[in-house]
């Protein structure tokens, strides 16, 4: 098999301290038709410096786990079990007062849509001035001055000048930097980036990418990093969590699950990657579509479309188990996965 | 706090439109108000009936109240009965230009309060309700339907009737029969707003429920509101005529253009200037009041401000030609 992008040659070792925990947490929509769960039993640490990336498709649970640490569950969802310690202090248990403190200055997100993250009748410069003036009491004045700095930070030019305008007036690129702007403004330990760059093209993206990888090591942040691209992943997470109808399926070393894969799912992934494809040639894909999560079905969840299934994939649910060092798999039989 | 972020080259951004540049905020807005010659005209008119109200009754108090009924129902446009008369004379012979004048201090004192209450109260309620939604939305919306189905000229006839018929009451009933009507424009567009993603931004770096409210819903909703009460205004006006007119509103000797209206009906057919003055006077402050709120709307939101920042002519504003821009 053929990895669809160069791999980073040096592991980051994972000495680095865990900040975040996520342990177990489920999170459940309340729908006519009933309970769905939308993630479960999902656990995970970010640790400082270091980049995790979520991996899935759409509605696998990623920006539902992002929604839920940062509190912005809509009221017919909520998170039914698990905790998320960050800072000593378990974010599903934590008063409201005491969540606020928190917003920003412990965990910190970046949404993918710039445009309608901005409100757009303030000027940026009041915007990016508004965490300081809620946190440090700062004047209307001290806080620009703030917010300049942070604009230089972001490589926005001219920040004096642009501190005046209005989100409309600003490319999707640049606003994608105020938002991260205001997003580590007060210098959070983590810092959770939803899709930060589905919305640019490929050369916008590297370059706020590469502006993520900057502010994470000057701040030594954890960057949570919820994605659907395979390429993004590998180019910047340290560790991936592949998950897949709301379940983890596999977690590891970027370098390493890619290169050898122990779910099928993950496998299946690397290999829809066009690799020299040629015009004509039918591009290989997964097939099937994932379950309707009202109808998880007993057993594993990738059963239905997975090349391994047999008896035992129907009737029993594989536990995401250590497969090797740091590295974990929800599968029945881990050591055939290279074989598909 | 330079960086090692590779500055690839970065892509030039929008071109700025509009720079506010160093110029003084007020001089921005009274440019911006010059550009659109119909609102100024509308400011204009709004300021002279502002002056009005506050001077005109010092200088022409005594006139309005002097009869002299030699001179009953002389028709306008003429000075033969002095320039006082130039607006005709009611049936008392008073000078309907003076009767105008004063009237104008009495409607906007009872107008303005009535709908600043109604309009604060109203979408202070309802930015809450439609803000955290639930059995605050609940309530705050009952109560509206409650007073919206109860007949609002009963309410103020009973409320008149035993107490006196002051003006304070009068504000206070015409204030809180109007509330639901902000009450549920706020309401509305509040409980869109709170679900919008700047929203949830300002959630994520811990802003209060109550500076997100001020910060982020109140601006938004704000021109609409304006828009509402400026229309608004023109009712209270005529509700307040009514209860003018079933005898439990002004009371003589005061007046208000309502009550003027209300009194001139019985001389319709010989004495039109009676009504039709005092009637001409509501229109044209509420058309003004519209035209301002509407220029209002357009000033007040960054991306539609350049449209008053080019002098052009209004109508020429909304068709599809960029060659003036």
């Amino acid at each position: 098999m053929t990895a669809a992008v160069d791999h980073k040659p040096t592991v980051r070792q994972t000495d680095a301290k865990p900040v975040l925990d996520v342990d177990g947490m489920s999170v459940e929509i309340r729908t006519i038709n009933g309970t769905v769960r939308a993630v479960n039993d999902v656990s995970f640490t970010a640790r400082r410096g270091e980049t995790l990336a979520l991996l899935g498709e759409s509605g696998c649970g990623k920006s539902m786990t992002a929604t839920a640490l940062v509190g912005l569950l809509e009221p017919v969802a909520d998170v039914v079990e698990g905790s998320a310690t960050l800072g000593g202090v378990d974010l599903f248990q934590v008063g409201r007062a005491k969540r606020r403190e928190m917003a920003g200055t412990e965990l910190a997100i970046v949404f993918q849509d710039a445009l309608t993250a901005l409100n757009p009748l303030y000027t940026v410069g009041t915007q990016l001035a508004e965490p300081f003036r809620i946190h440090h009491n700062l004047s209307a004045k001290e806080a620009k001055r703030k917010a300049v700095d942070l604009m230089t930070r972001v490589g926005i030019p001219q920040p004096e000048s642009r501190l005046n305008s209005y989100p409309h007036q600003f490319s999707g690129g640049m606003r994608q930097r105020l938002l991260i702007a205001m997003a580590v403004a007060l210098n959070p330990s983590v810092l959770i980036a939803d899709e930060p760059t589905t919305a640019l093209d490929v050369t916008v993206q590297a370059q706020i990418m590469a502006l993520l990888r900057d502010l994470r090591s000057e701040y030594d942040m954890a960057v949570v990093l919820i994605t659907h691209d395979l390429a993004l992943v590998a180019e910047e997470a340290d560790r991936v969590a592949v998950m897949y109808a709301g379940n983890i399926i596999e977690t590891g070393p970027v370098s390493e699950v890619f290169a050898n894969p122990k779910h099928p799912y993950t496998k299946g992934l690397l290999n829809s990657v066009p690799v020299n494809a040629r015009r004509g040639d039918d591009l290989k894909s997964i097939g099937g579509s994932p379950p309707d999560l009202q109808a998880i079905p007993e057993g594993c969840v990738y059963q239905a479309r997975c090349p391994l299934a047999r008896e035992v994939c129907t009737t029993t649910r594989p536990p995401l188990d250590t497969v090797q060092t740091g590295r974990k798999a929800a599968c029945h039989f881990p050591e055939e996965v290279s074989n598909v | 706090m330079s960086s090692g972020i590779d500055l690839v080259p970065v892509k030039p951004t929008t071109a700025i439109v509009g720079e506010p540049g160093k110029k003084r905020a007020a001089s921005k807005w009274f440019q911006m108000l010059l550009n659109d010659r119909v609102a100024a005209v509308a400011a204009a008119i709004l300021g002279f009936v502002f002056l009005t109200a506050i001077f005109g009754p010092m200088l022409v108090g005594d006139l309005a109240t002097k009869i002299d009924l030699d001179n009953s129902n002389q028709a306008p446009f003429t000075l033969a009965h002095g320039w006082a008369n130039f607006l005709g004379t009611d049936p008392l012979g008073r000078s309907m230009l003076a009767r105008l004048i004063v009237a104008c201090q009495t409607t906007l004192s009872v107008a303005i309060p009535a709908v600043v209450i109604s309009a604060i109260v109203g979408s202070a309620i309802g930015m809450w309700a439609g803000f955290y939604r639930g059995w605050r939305e609940t309530v705050a919306m009952r109560v509206a339907d409650v007073i919206m189905s109860f007949p609002s000229l009963l309410l103020a006839v009973v409320v008149l009737y035993v107490f006196s018929p002051s003006a304070a009451n009068i504000v206070l009933v015409l204030a809180i029969t109007r509330i639901p009507v902000y009450l549920r424009t706020a309401r509305a567009e509040s409980a869109e707003l709170q679900s919008r993603l700047f929203v949830d931004a300002a959630r994520t770096f811990g802003a209060s429920a109550s500076s997100i409210i001020f910060r982020h819903v109140l601006p938004i909703v704000l021109p609409t509101l304006l828009t509402v009460a400026t229309l608004d205004f023109c009712y209270v006006m005529l509700a307040e005529s009514s209860l003018s007119f079933l005898g439990i509103g002004i009371q003589p000797p005061d007046v208000s253009w309502g009550l003027m209206v209300s009194q001139g009906r019985t001389y319709l057919h010989t004495a039109w200037w009676l009504s039709f003055f005092p009637g001409l006077a509501i229109v044209i402050t509420t058309v003004s009041a519209t035209i301002l709120a509407a220029w209002a709307r357009i000033a007040t939101d960054p991306a539609q401000r350049w449209r008053l920042t080019v002098p052009q002519k209004r109508l020429s504003r909304f068709a599809k030609t960029t060659k003036r821009i």
